[in-house]
């Protein structure tokens, strides 16, 4: 259990005259739940964005399972097995729930024009098996009830479910959400922890972005901050609570 | 073949046209977000309109001075322009502001095709194409070996009397400014008292004007209109504006002449530079290509203004 | 619940009922038209072309969301394939090819045979078809290509330049190499010949088609084939939508972003939309050529293009039964009325007071405008929501707000 799944290190990131990253790293191991933290405007999704592709760094080394990925194309990382989800929700808003979940699994199968055409045995199996599969992860994510529901016209808790679900079915090694719990109450909260709890007892890794510390405390193996695009603490929770400089860069120290 | 100076001339010729189109074009899409697909048989209108009053001129008023008829001409082609124009805002597009992006643009090629129907329908115009009366002499002037006719003169002054007055009504007049203010940012500006939609209308009447003057002078330069006219010009123009800096006022302007120049260059050498495969029929293609290009390589035009596409 | 429906996912035992009603009536239209003379099945055909376009657009604006104001090049590409291989076209283009490039004219006689020169080249439906197609999808990918990256409207301008530069060329292709004949376009183009009956009817049979015995007039035949390749279409095409391609198109069409970070290449999703899109509109226009005897540029303009664009905004964006729908009613209407309401007016006023030809350009304006403000998703718009682009176009928006 102490494989290192993500290993990623000097990444810079440069918008114009900001410097929005500089030489950020950090160390997953396979298994774990890893929070990254930070004031806002510290860089965490401009990170996020970094590792999965969407945008270009200007340097960095990048590693998933022991083997270099280039963060080049949103798309090749999701198949090299990183998947996340995004901070203002980013669902097929007229697609089903159902249908949003198959989505996910498109980048596991294969069937083309010919077979959407001719719709062959193999054809028809594997949409046997990704409606199967959607099905299955929606139930896991507890909205299995939904599954013909427009996903615009679902409730909020219930849509960032889905993106969580719609992740999941691309098998990935990695789930990084960005935000998850932004804009829920306690219950829904308590709820989105027994979900990743759930999701890391199947064995996933999981990368997190959150405001809530009370959540990430509890819910955490490793914690990584970042202020002002640089990576001032990394550690046990325990540890980051009683971090002087993390302190500072919540409560605002002597500048 | 013609030479360099020549091309030059008639490039700059054709790019004023161009540009007080443009213009039109890159005020609306600053303050919209909008492809006016419209604004092309704006011109048309203008010099359908242009076309009628000279007629008129000829009956009741023979005998005046051409370039006054050509001034009545532009003054009553002017309104008539901004009417339409203001009227396509309100029916057409005030209505489809907070819809899909594609929906006003749909719409406007609508709008366009109904334009163009009208002028088709109306007895006085037709389908057919209308000669336009030239009403000064064709006697050409020489400039340094080339020729350049005095339609063509008053084009270009008259154009840049338009670009200097719009320049002075944006960056000094109160107007101006607002207009700036909304194409930055309309719910600030907003908020800061500024009525969005007067600005939108007088956004729409300017470029009407601009394009009004230019259909009268596009008729009496090429001497021939059709209901047709308005359609590639009105293309070429916004990839003018595009070449220029979509959004940028001085874009247009820079834009519409260069693209101009590319052409009037463009239809003169292509036969040289392609081995004679390809001739000067060819023409219209420079616009598109030129369009492609730049959004290919530097999406921000030449003014660097707005961002023309979304990785 | 409408009682009128094609939904087989939802619906299927009315949807079935319905499609063979709807197959009988089709089937047995040309027997009761002809009752009238032949000018009624004829503007059918054309509108059963069009419906191809229609639904081979539909692939393109409807599934994939993006706005292609230049497909009518596609039609044109396949028009003229056939119009240079299915007719003595390719004789003209010999003779200038020889007299400019020799050593390439006699490479071409010796592989082709020598009564090219005479006759051209006359390839039958059956390579034309597949030819026209493959060509047709290869410029849908070229012109497709420098699409890719561009938001919605600035998408639309550049096809539409495309869809021009295609005009302009075929309209001038003419020096040093005849291709296309230029602006008087390409004659004598073959009729469609399937197992030896030729579509155009036998020689001095006044055009009249003889199937094992029975005869039927040209139109009628024709009109036969292009309801088989109508149906193909919409067979193809809805298989299409409903499957794991059709769901990648429709997630691009929602959100680029989200669904590339799912892992859908969007590059390659989106050439194949432009590609298969690209490939009906060829095979449409093979048989518009062959159909109409000749091919010549003015058929493929910026308001063909617009045409097709209407009728799959007016019927209903991504949705079949719609677009056929909206085929039906800008294809079909305004040749019927021309039939109809030139000699009213005649009639009534003694004189033409509105052409025909001003009718057809204000039913296209009016349904574009229309629709847009009062109906946006179309007048038959899928009752199943999720096929409705509507959110997708905003999208656009979103992303220019959040900059």
């Amino acid at each position: 259990m102490s494989e290192i799944l993500l290993n990623i290190s000097g990444v810079n990131k440069r918008f114009g005259g900001l410097q929005a990253l500089t030489d950020v790293a950090i160390r997953i191991e396979r298994g774990q739940i890893v929070g990254l933290i930070g004031p806002n405007g510290a860089g965490k999704t401009t990170f996020f964005n970094v590792i999965t592709g969407l945008y270009q760094p200007d340097s960095g080394t990048f590693e998933l399972g022991g083997k270099a990925y280039s963060p080049s194309a949103p798309h090749a990382v999701a198949r090299a097995g990183i998947a996340r989800t995004f901070q203002n929700i980013r669902l097929f808003g007229e697609m089903s729930a159902l249908e949003n979940v198959m989505v996910g699994r498109h980048v596991r199968t294969k069937q083309g024009v010919f077979g959407a055409i001719f719709r062959h045995k193999a054809a028809r199996a594997e949409e046997s098996a990704i409606r199967a599969r959607a099905q299955e992860l929606l139930d896991f994510v507890g909205i299995g009830r939904f599954a013909h529901r427009t996903a615009k016209f679902l409730s909020y808790g219930d849509q960032r479910r889905l993106e969580i679900a719609r992740a999941l079915a691309t098998d990935p090694q990695l789930l990084a959400l960005d935000e998850p719990a932004a804009g829920m109450n306690a219950t829904e909260k308590l709820a989105l922890r027994e979900l990743l709890v759930k999701i890391k007892n199947e064995g996933k890794t999981v990368l997190l972005i959150e405001h809530d510390v009370k959540l990430m405390m509890g819910l955490c193996d490793r914690i990584t901050v970042l202020e002002y695009g640089k990576r001032i603490a990394e550690g046990l929770p325990s540890e980051i609570q009683k971090d002087p400089a993390v302190i500072a860069a919540y409560l605002g120290g002597a500048h | 073949m013609e030479t360099f100076v020549q091309q030059i001339l008639n490039g700059l010729v054709l790019g004023s046209m161009y540009a007080l189109v443009a213009l039109g074009y890159t005020m609306v899409y600053g303050v919209l977000n909008l492809i006016n697909f419209a604004h092309g048989d704006v011109l048309m209108i203008g010099a359908m309109v242009g076309l009628s009053i000279l007629h008129a001129l000829e009956s009741y008023f023979p005998g005046l001075p051409g370039y006054l008829q050509l001034a009545i001409a532009i003054l009553g082609a002017i309104p008539v322009a901004i009417l339409v124009n203001v009227l396509i805002e309100r029916v057409a597009y005030r209505r489809l502001r907070n819809a899909p992006r594609l929906a006003p643009l749909i719409t406007a090629i609508g709008v366009s095709i109904l334009l163009q129907t009208f002028v088709m329908a109306m007895p006085f115009w037709g389908r057919n194409p209308l000669p336009f009366p030239q009403v000064l002499s064709s006697e050409p002037i020489m400039i340094g070996g080339a020729m350049i006719s005095q339609t063509q003169v008053l084009l270009l002054a008259l154009a840049a009397i338009a670009m200097f007055a719009l320049v002075l009504l944006v960056e000094r007049t109160k107007m101006g400014r607002a207009m700036r203010a909304v194409a930055e940012n309309p719910r600030v500006a907003g908020l800061m008292g500024v009525d969005s939609n007067r600005v939108i209308v007088a956004t729409f009447a300017i470029g009407a004007a601009l394009a009004a003057v230019a259909g009268v002078m596009w008729g009496a330069n090429y001497a021939t209109i059709s209901f047709t006219m308005g359609v590639l010009p009105g293309l070429k123009a916004f990839c003018a504006a595009v070449l220029g800096g979509i959004g940028n006022i001085y874009g247009a302007m820079i834009g519409g002449l260069l693209l101009g120049i590319i052409e009037a260059l463009g239809a003169g050498y292509i036969g040289d530079l392609t081995g004679g495969l390809l001739g000067s029929h060819y023409q219209d293609i420079f616009a598109f290509v030129v369009l492609i290009l730049v959004l290919t390589v530097r999406p921000s035009g030449i003014m660097g203004e707005r961002v023309a596409d979304r990785a | 619940m409408s009682p009128i429906t094609f939904d087989l996912q939802h619906q299927p035992h009315k949807a079935r009922i319905n499609m063979a009603l709807l197959l009988a009536l089709m089937i047995a239209f040309p027997f009761f038209a002809s009752q009238y003379g032949n000018s009624w099945v004829r503007i059918i055909d054309l509108a059963l072309l069009y419906i191809m376009l229609a639904l081979g657009l539909n692939i393109v604006v409807g599934f994939a969301g993006l706005l292609d104001l230049g497909y009518i090049a596609f039609f044109a590409v396949g028009a003229y394939l056939t119009g240079l291989f299915a007719s003595p076209q390719f004789a003209a283009l010999l003779e200038s090819l020889v007299y400019n490039y020799p050593v390439l004219g006699e490479w071409l006689v010796t592989l082709f045979g020598e009564e090219i020169r005479q006759n051209g080249i006359h390839l039958s439906v059956w390579a034309i078809v597949p030819l026209a197609a493959l060509v047709a999808a290869f410029f849908g990918a070229l012109l497709g290509a420098p699409t890719l990256k561009l938001r919605g409207d600035y998408l639309a301008i550049v096809t539409l330049g495309f869809g021009e530069i295609i005009r302009i060329f075929m309209n001038n292709l003419i020096d040093p190499i005849n291709f296309t004949n230029g602006p008087q376009g390409i004659n004598m183009v073959d009729p469609i010949r399937i197992f030896g009956v030729s579509l155009a009817g036998e020689a001095g049979s006044q055009s009249t088609v003889f199937v094992g015995g029975y005869g039927m007039p040209s139109v009628n035949a024709y009109y036969f084939l292009f309801l088989g390749l109508c149906i193909a279409t919409i067979f193809i095409t809805s298989r299409l939508q409903h499957s794991r391609l059709g769901r990648a198109w429709v997630a691009i069409r929602e959100d680029e972003i989200a669904a590339k970070a799912m892992g859908i290449n969007t590059r390659n999703v989106k050439l194949l939309a432009f590609s298969m899109g690209a490939s009906f509109g060829g095979v449409a226009g093979a048989m518009f050529a062959a159909f109409q005897g000749f091919v010549s540029p003015e058929s493929f303009s910026l308001t063909e293009s617009i045409a097709v664009l209407a009728m799959v905004v007016l019927g209903g964006i991504g949705h079949i039964p719609g677009v056929v729908l909206g085929g039906v009613l800008l294809a079909a209407l305004p040749e019927i009325l021309r039939h109809v309401v030139e000699p009213a007016q005649i009639a009534l006023f003694g004189e033409k007071l509105v052409e025909a030809e001003v009718l057809r350009q204000a039913l296209y304006g009016l349904a574009l405008v229309l629709i847009m403000l009062v109906r946006p998703a179309g007048l038959w718009p899928s009752p199943n929501k999720e096929e409705r682009p509507n959110a997708a176009l905003a999208r656009d928006e979103e992303e220019e707000a959040k900059a």
